[in-house]
């Protein structure tokens, strides 16, 4: 196990432990012979895959109001008579799938940007996507904008709209030299951009009044009460695109993860597999922060825990940080819904006060 | 941006979400009647106005609209950001602002200024305000008066509705624009409160002690109100009218004020001040929970 236990980030163990299959095959170091990666990724699948269902399920049972269940299928009772019925389709089950999309992007979005970024410490909302975007949510507050197209009202429209010209800012500004991405250069124009997008959101907040900036920085604080589905399949197609590419970058993101020049050696198209792990983690994080504000601490928490657990190879920890991310912000929400019940506390409070503690716990333990 | 009549909600605001309920207002040691007041708090720039002292005043808050006689005042900031300089130039003798200004209540403090100290608390805490100040400003006997009269004219209101069943509402000061996201309702302390009590209703959230409350939707569906009153110190739902509203609500299609359709708008920031025109707003309340009362 020794091979798994290599330095999260960087390293020649790591390398040698995490490349690919033909790496592995012509490592003469080996003394251990590797499970297959179909049968990990099955049991690591099927591990935390079990966690979610068992979390899904039991969240819409739990609330801040007692129902019952018999009630709630009950067809004999029309369903805008029915209380229950109503609370749980229409409060309940949005909040719970809100909650596993959104907990999926963020906490995949924070795995690729931290291979990307090659730094442990790259959160979704390192470069300033998720800035751009609040930045749009609060002219959309403060300027009572109601635009709005299908599904999606002024808030998550001018959140898309700042995220994306934050996500092209800095994608242009990382591609200007050369044909690859520069790391260094796409890491500080996002942490400036972030400044300067903050910056932008306290001179809007100054100058806005008071029921506006309180409605802001509650929207800052994260919310999954989304009222129902539409906003939900308003996110949904912008999210299947993210996944769909995420799925060609475990392989190249691990070599990624070592270095650039190691993984172009190792016949990786850097440039493309930066572009695609850029656009892909960028969307996501746009899309959930749409849905239900910055949710903070899930993009660095959830994929470390993952990474204690299973190990580093982003062949398990991306999956697995979908599962588990979803799984965690559901539990969150659960307790941010009923511990003060009727009172809420913001997602975002839960999420930073649980996976604090949690991961400072799992990381003295694994020590 | 930062339009005069939008300023008001973020007065109303500041009344409803920013401080809780808190002991009435205290006066700091009095000596003569003040003669240049500074007035950041719109509520008490109207009950100064209505007790006679509006000559006495020589500047007030960014947010003040009302009586129409302070437009032409000098603007000295608001609660973030008092003009210190301008306040200290206009040489007052009496500061009206809020119990959390703590800095500028020092630096006047220092500067040998005269501070009322106000804080939002209920109905009484109107009335309580409003004999500290009329104390402050040697305006006694009128701020007794004006105190009568709010006493009378919210009695007769309460002499109006009594008798009728009392509809359990849901009180609703703010929400995003089509949808039922950042809804924001009065809980069970606060003047919003009060004035809902003695117009005939009954607040679903009267258990909870805090002025503001942000409900989910399942909280909403299962306190199942009768009636959803949504106040507004202005437009600011653009376009917002009735239907819109109802089609907003229409989600939660169990709550009994949805299936009847008693959901209605009101618009005015006599609805959210608590100062001297709150018996207006008292009677909007109680015009929109019992029109037949009004007959």
């Amino acid at each position: 196990m020794s091979r798994l236990r290599a330095s999260r980030f960087g390293g020649q163990e790591t390398l040698d432990s995490v490349a690919g299959a033909k790496t592995r095959a012509r490592d003469t170091r080996a003394h251990v012979v590797p499970t297959p990666i179909r049968t990990r990724l099955l049991k690591t699948v099927a591990g935390f895959g079990v966690l979610l269902i068992v979390t899904c399920v039991i969240a819409p049972l739990v609330g801040s109001s007692p129902i019952s269940l018999a009630r709630v299928f009950d067809r004999s009772i029309p369903f805008s008579e029915n209380v229950d019925a109503q609370i749980f389709f229409v409060a309940r089950m949005p909040r719970v799938v809100a909650g596993v999309i959104v907990g999926a992007a963020l906490a995949t979005a924070g795995v690729v940007f931290q291979a990307l970024l090659r730094n442990a410490l790259a959160t979704p909302f390192t470069l300033g996507v998720s800035a751009g975007a609040s930045l749009g949510a609060m002219l959309a507050i403060v300027l009572g904008a109601t635009i709005s197209a299908g599904p999606l009202s002024a808030v998550p429209l001018a959140c898309l709209a700042g995220a994306a010209i934050a996500a092209a800012i800095v994608y242009r500004l990382a591609t200007m030299q050369d044909r690859a991405m520069s790391t260094t250069v796409l890491l500080l124009a996002g942490v400036t951009l972030n400044s300067f997008f903050s910056a932008l959101i306290m001179f809007v907040q100054y100058i806005a009044d008071f029921s506006q900036v309180y409605r802001a920085a509650r929207w800052i604080m994260g919310d999954l009460d989304v009222g129902s589905f539409e906003p939900i399949m308003a996110a949904l197609p912008m999210l299947a695109i993210a996944f769909a590419m995420f799925a060609w970058l475990p392989s190249s993101l691990n070599l990624l993860s070592v270095g650039a020049d190691a993984a172009s050696a190792r016949g990786v198209d850097v440039g493309r597999t930066q572009r695609l792990a850029f656009v892909s983690a960028s969307l996501a994080t746009a899309a959930a922060v749409s849905l239900a504000g910055p949710i903070g601490f899930i993009g660095i928490v959830v994929p470390h825990l993952v990474r204690l657990i299973i190990g580093v190879d982003h062949r398990l920890v991306l999956p697995a940080s979908a599962l588990f991310g979803a799984a965690f912000l559901v539990v969150c929400d659960l307790a941010a819904r009923t511990l003060l019940a009727p009172l809420e506390i913001p997602v975002g409070v839960i999420t930073a006060l649980l996976g604090g503690p949690f991961f400072l716990w799992l990381l003295v333990r694994k020590g | 941006m930062v339009t005069g009549p939008k300023r008001l909600i973020g007065l109303a605001f500041v009344a409803v979400l920013v401080f809780w309920a808190a002991p009435p207002a205290t006066t700091q040691q009095r000596p003569a009647a003040a003669q240049r007041i500074v007035s950041l708090v719109p509520a008490l720039t109207e009950m100064l106005f209505a007790i006679g002292a509006g000559p006495q005043v020589v500047a007030v808050s960014s947010y003040d609209e009302f009586p129409p006689e302070v437009k032409s005042l000098p603007k000295v900031g608001a609660l973030l950001d008092p003009d210190m300089e301008r306040i200290l130039a206009l040489r007052p003798d009496l500061v009206v602002s809020y119990g959390s200004q703590t800095d500028m209540q020092a630096q006047l403090a220092r500067a040998k200024i005269r501070v009322f100290s106000y804080r939002h608390a209920g109905l009484n805490g109107v009335f309580a305000t409003l004999k500290d100040l009329g104390d402050a400003v040697g305006r006694t006997t009128d701020s007794e008066r004006l105190s009568r009269e709010i006493r009378s004219g919210l009695d007769a209101i309460q002499a109006r509705v009594r008798g009728r069943p009392k509809p359990r509402t849901l009180l609703v000061f703010e929400r995003d624009p089509e949808s039922l996201r950042g809804v924001y309702v009065s809980g069970g302390v606060g003047f919003l409160h009060d004035m809902l009590g003695i117009a005939g209703g009954v607040n679903v959230f009267a258990d909870v002690a805090r002025e503001s409350v942000q409900p989910s939707v399942e909280t909403m569906l299962a306190r199942a109100p009768e009636f959803i009153l949504e106040v507004r110190a202005t437009g600011l739902l653009a376009g917002a009218d009735v239907t819109q509203a109802k089609r907003v609500w229409g989600v939660l299609a169990s709550v009994p004020a949805v299936q009847q359709g008693h959901i209605q708008i009101l618009t005015g920031d006599h609805l959210v001040v608590p100062g001297p025109r709150l018996v207006q707003g008292t009677e909007a309340f109680a015009r929109a929970l019992h029109p037949d009362a009004f007959k």
